[in-house]
């Protein structure tokens, strides 16, 4: 292999021979195939959503983004999340330490029930609040002589994006926080540090780009979660209409520039969540393949 | 790893140096339940406490039937498509190299990024009689946006990634020596993918369609725009579930999500046992 006038006929990542791979044109045909779907699927949404926001000019654009119940919306969004995510980062960094550092019984019967909120409909999670907190549910008569408002306001809407949002970090750290062992805890343990040094100094440095992956997830979603918060939010204009909610509303208007206005923000936030996502798995590839696949 | 030596007795945890066990857990546990389990178990309770005979009426109204019908249904076909196009878009990523090939793979997971609002409406936007692919399609006479079709289109766009993600670190892995073994002993192309390295494919394939099947099922926020929603042919579900809730039919949505959920969860069972009778097989 030290002849590099034979490694440079070579395909750059490794060496195949024509017994096992196809033959140039299936190769061609099933590249073309494979982005024509992907392009259909794929692109062409992303395309209509800018373009779709961008059919009045510029002006119009900018003029539905500043309606006084879009920004509402757009403030309620980021304040949903700003709770949200920290909330379940907190539980994914205290679920991750107790089931990667630990050997229990039901340890695996636990981490089956953290991605229980995968497999339930979004609708249902909204659904699940409303028969708590509704005015027909379990604790409705209670919180309704208590003057407590949950349902049809921010702490329901923040329920409910919790529940959805609830795995997302909780399932990055655990597979990492395995893969790197007590090791290093060990270590700094028999060096004096306490619990918390052992955690600040050597744990979350080690587990920070999964931590980070994991609320770059999270953030997506809970910013971007219709189902749950829509039956749960009551759909009141400036109070508590979240961004897609709001996209609904214009949409079912036949706004259509301020709804694909508010859909371009959204979009955007999706392209941000990629372009990290990507980046983080460029750089930090090796420390995060524990998660990758999952 | 701790490797420890065998317990004399029943012990809830293995000994260990590393402090806050009692704490992470007791937290993650207190949030848990708080969050997840007792508001799923008033679901259960609810249901339960509607008893047997008002359950039945519900769960075999016909409407309910219908939407369920579709739910599964079009969750399903998605899921299929999903299997063939993923897998497809997996090789490609895996085995061909071409200009812009990371970007195809980082655009892969725009499914999981992108809002199912926005998904939703640019979907119907696209295959409404008047979009870039409704113009193209409706001479042809198909009819993807207000149909059952337009629910599998949306479907597919959600399911994608589960299908690729699955299958895509599977096959970077399968070693060239398995295909190189195959050729040499006289397998052509064709025998070796299908002999070979589909066999060896198939758990992630498997584990891909339940996660899009299942999370096919459940979704709303990218069908409704684009199904038309008209009650017994392209009504979900899940919309089912909020149509009861705005009549404040509490019982009634009730009853659908506790069919959904056991539903749901008697599938991945099914499948999980595939997988498990697949992994002894080919694993």
């Amino acid at each position: 292999m030290a002849d590099p006038e034979i490694k440079s006929y070579e395909p750059l990542h490794e060496s195949r021979s024509a017994a096992v791979t196809e033959s140039g044109p299936v190769r061609v045909t099933l590249t073309i195939v494979t982005l024509v779907f992907l392009g259909v699927f794929l692109l062409l949404p992303l395309i209509i959503v800018f373009k779709e926001a961008f059919a009045k000019g510029v002006g119009a654009y900018f003029e539905s983004l500043s309606d006084a119940d879009t920004r509402s919306a757009i403030r309620l969004t980021l304040l949903v999340a700003a709770i949200s995510v920290p909330l379940n980062l907190v539980f994914g960094l205290s679920a991750a330490w107790a089931i990667a550092k630990f050997e229990f019984k039901g340890k695996a019967f636990l981490t089956t029930l953290i991605d229980l909120p995968f497999s339930v409909s979004p609708v249902i999670s909204g659904l699940v609040y409303v028969l708590l907190f509704g005015a027909q549910g379990l604790l409705g008569a209670w919180l309704k002589a208590h003057g407590i408002q949950i349902l049809f306001a921010v702490p329901g809407i923040v329920l409910a994006t919790v529940f959805v949002t609830f795995p997302f970090v909780a399932r990055e750290l655990i597979p990492l926080m395995q893969e790197q062992g007590n090791g290093d805890e060990e270590a700094a343990l028999s060096l004096g540090a306490s619990g918390w040094q052992a955690f600040w100094y050597v744990t979350l440095p080690n587990v920070k780009w999964g931590l980070l992956y994991g609320m770059l997830l999270c953030n997506a979603r809970a910013m971007g979660e219709f189902g749950a918060v829509s039956v749960v939010s009551g759909h009141i204009r400036g109070l508590t209409n979240t961004m897609p909610l709001h996209v609904e509303i214009l949409y079912n208007e036949y706004n259509a520039v301020g709804a694909f206005a508010v859909a371009s923000l959204l979009a955007g936030l999706a392209l941000v969540t990629l372009v990290l996502k990507t980046l983080l798995e460029m750089r930090y590839g090796a420390e995060l393949a524990a998660t990758r696949g999952h | 790893m701790t490797t420890a030596p065998a317990q004399a007795g029943w012990r809830f945890r293995q000994p260990s140096v590393i402090p806050g066990f009692g704490l992470t857990l007791g937290f993650s546990l207190a949030y848990l339940t708080l969050i997840i389990l007792i508001p799923l178990s008033g679901l259960i309770w609810r249901s339960a406490a509607l008893g047997w005979a008002d359950f039945w009426a519900l769960a075999t109204d016909p409407r309910t039937v219908r939407a369920l019908q579709i739910s599964f249904g079009t969750a399903f076909i998605a899921a299929a498509v999903n299997v063939l196009f993923g897998t497809l878009v997996a090789w490609v990523l895996v085995r061909y190299r071409f200009p812009g090939r990371r970007v195809v793979d980082a655009m892969v997971d725009l499914p999981f990024a992108l809002p199912t609002a926005v998904a939703g409406i640019a979907l119907t936007t696209l295959y409404a009689p008047t979009g870039w692919l409704g113009k193209l399609l409706m001479p042809l006479g198909i009819k993807v946006a207000y149909t059952p079709l337009g629910i599998v289109v949306a479907l597919v766009f959600i399911g994608l990634p589960f299908v690729v993600r699955t299958v895509q670190p599977i096959m970077e892995e399968i070693d060239k020596e398995v295909e190189e073994a195959a050729a040499t002993l006289g397998a052509s192309r064709f025998q070796i993918i299908t002999r070979v390295l589909l066999p060896g494919l198939a758990p992630a394939i498997i584990t891909g369609f339940s996660l899009a099947f299942a999370r096919g099922v459940g979704e709303y926020g990218s069908v409704i725009f684009i199904a038309g929603n008209l009650p017994y042919k392209s009504e979900i579900a899940p919309l089912l579930i909020v149509i009861r809730l705005e009549e404040y039919n509490y019982p009634a949505a009730t009853a659908i999500a506790a069919i959904m959920l056991a539903l749901s969860f008697a599938m991945l069972l099914v499948i999980n046992l595939v997988q498990t009778w697949s992994r002894k097989r080919y694993g």
